[in-house]
C-alpha cells in the first residue's frame, strides 16, 4: 500500500512494485501534465518536485515515494489562475509545443525558491537539465528572468 | 533506475537505502573527511566543509548530471556504478579514497586503486554494500582543478583529467594527476607526476608531463576513437596543471 501527498492531496494505492512514479502519477492518478520523454533521466520532461527537491519521475519507483510530499505542474495555478511563473512563461511566450514545459516550470519552482534573484547563468544552469525540442531556450530564461522580478516585487 | 528502465539489468530483487539516514552524512575526521554512502550529490555541492577541506571535490560535483539527478544521485551510488567517464570516481582515485564496504559478517576497507576493477565493475562482492567513502584532504593552499569535454554541460564526459598540486619554495612537492574517461578505469598518470615532482612548475615542464598522456592505452568506441581520446587526455592534463597552478 502506497501512501503519498500529491499537490496537498493524499492518496493512497496498491501499485506493483516495478512502477516508476511518472507512470503512477499518469496512469494511477490520472496528472498527464508530467511529461515522459527519454524515461532514462536526461530529457527532463518528467521533473517533479519530491519532497521539496526536483527529481526525474522516471528515474523513482512509484514506492519510493511513500509518505512523501510530491508537487507536479497540475499544482502550480490555483482556482483557474496561473501562478506568476506561469503567467511569465504565458506573457513572454516561453513555451511553443508545450512538452518540456511541465518539467521547466517545476525546476524554476525549486530554483526562485532558492533563490530569489538569480542571475541569467544561473537559470541556463538549472535549466541545462531540460531538453527543448523547439529551441525555445531564450525565451523560457526571459521567462524565468521575468517570474524571478515578479515574485520579488510581490 | 536507466538501466532498469532499459531492460540492460533486471534484477530479482532490488533493496532501497534511499531511507537509511544514518549512511547520510559529511562530517571531518582525524585525518579524512568521511562522507556516508547515501549522500546527496547536491549536499555535497553545497557543504562548506566540502568546499574548504575537498575544494577539487566541490568542483568535479558541479559536472556530475544536473541538479534534478544531484537531488537524489549520491556518492556511494556513483561508486558502486563505476562508469569509466564519471567525474566521482576519477575524484576517489585522485584522492586514493578509501572505501568502507560491510556485509552481514562485518566490515572492510578498500583504497581506491583496488577497489575499481574495470568498466562497471568493482571489487564487491554480491552480498556486500558501500557505507563510507574516506578522503585525506590535502593541506591548506593546495591547487587543484578538474577539467572535463562533454559534448554538452551536464552530459556525460568523453573525457576529464583531475589534480591535486602542493607547491612549497616554487617547487612541487606533492602532486595527483587522474584520467577518466580515457582507460577502462580512472587512471593516475604515474610518468607525468614524475616530471613535475621536485620540479620548478614551468609551462615547458607542464607541457612535457601533458605529452605523456599521448600514449595511453585508451577506450574506443564508435563517436570517440581511442586516438581521440588520448588528444583530449594530453589536452585536458595540461589545462588541468594549468588550472590548478595558484594564480
Amino acid at each position: 500500500m502506497l501512501s503519498v501527498t500529491v499537490n496537498g492531496r493524499r492518496h493512497e494505492r496498491t501499485v506493483e512494485s516495478r512502477i516508476s512514479l511518472a507512470d503512477f502519477l499518469r496512469h494511477d492518478l490520472g496528472l498527464t501534465g508530467t511529461h515522459l520523454g527519454c524515461e532514462h533521466g536526461v530529457c527532463g520532461a518528467c521533473t517533479v518536485l519530491v519532497g521539496g527537491r526536483t527529481a526525474r519521475a522516471c528515474l523513482m519507483l512509484a514506492v519510493q515515494s511513500d509518505g512523501q510530499d510530491v508537487s507536479t505542474v497540475e499544482g502550480l495555478a490555483s482556482d483557474g489562475a496561473l501562478n506568476a511563473l506561469q503567467q511569465s512563461f504565458w506573457d513572454q511566450h516561453g513555451l511553443q509545443c508545450g512538452f518540456c514545459t511541465p518539467g521547466v516550470l517545476m525546476t524554476l519552482t525549486e530554483l526562485l525558491r532558492e533563490n530569489a534573484a538569480p542571475t541569467e547563468a544561473q537559470v541556463r544552469d538549472a535549466l541545462s537539465g531540460h531538453l527543448c525540442r523547439c529551441t525555445g531556450y531564450h525565451n523560457i530564461v526571459v521567462a524565468a528572468m521575468d517570474a524571478a522580478e515578479r515574485l520579488r516585487g510581490k | 533506475m536507466p538501466m532498469l528502465n532499459f531492460r540492460v539489468a533486471s534484477p530479482a530483487h532490488v533493496v532501497d537505502l534511499n531511507r537509511v539516514a544514518g549512511l547520510a552524512y559529511i562530517n571531518e575526521e582525524a585525518g579524512h573527511i568521511a562522507i556516508g554512502a547515501m549522500t546527496r550529490q547536491r549536499d555535497i555541492e553545497t557543504s562548506d566543509l566540502v568546499a574548504r577541506r575537498l575544494p577539487l571535490l566541490a568542483a568535479a560535483i558541479r559536472l556530475v548530471g544536473h541538479r534534478q539527478t544531484r537531488n537524489r544521485g549520491t556518492i556511494g551510488g556513483s561508486l558502486a556504478h563505476l562508469d569509466p567517464s564519471a567525474e566521482l570516481p576519477a575524484v576517489a582515485v585522485a584522492f586514493d579514497a578509501e572505501i568502507q564496504v560491510r556485509n552481514q559478517d562485518g566490515g572492510r576497507s578498500l583504497r581506491m586503486a583496488d577497489f575499481a576493477k574495470g568498466p562497471l565493475t568493482t571489487a564487491l562482492t554480491s552480498d556486500e554494500l558501500i557505507t563510507e567513502l574516506r578522503f585525506r584532504p590535502w593541506s591548506e593552499g593546495h591547487g587543484h582543478a578538474f577539467v572535463e569535454f562533454a559534448r554538452r554541460h551536464g552530459d556525460f564526459a568523453v573525457a576529464s583529467a583531475a589534480t591535486l598540486i602542493l607547491i612549497s619554495n616554487g617547487r612541487v612537492e606533492n602532486i595527483s594527476l587522474t584520467l577518466g574517461g580515457v582507460g577502462p578505469v580512472p587512471i593516475r598518470v604515474l610518468a607525468a607526476e614524475k616530471i613535475l615532482r621536485n620540479a620548478e612548475p614551468t609551462l615547458a615542464r607542464i607541457a612535457e608531463a601533458a605529452n605523456c598522456c599521448a600514449n595511453l592505452e585508451a577506450l574506443q568506441d564508435p563517436l570517440y576513437p581511442a586516438w581521440y581520446r588520448q588528444k583530449l587526455a594530453v589536452t585536458l592534463t595540461r589545462r588541468a596543471l594549468e588550472k590548478a597552478l595558484p594564480r
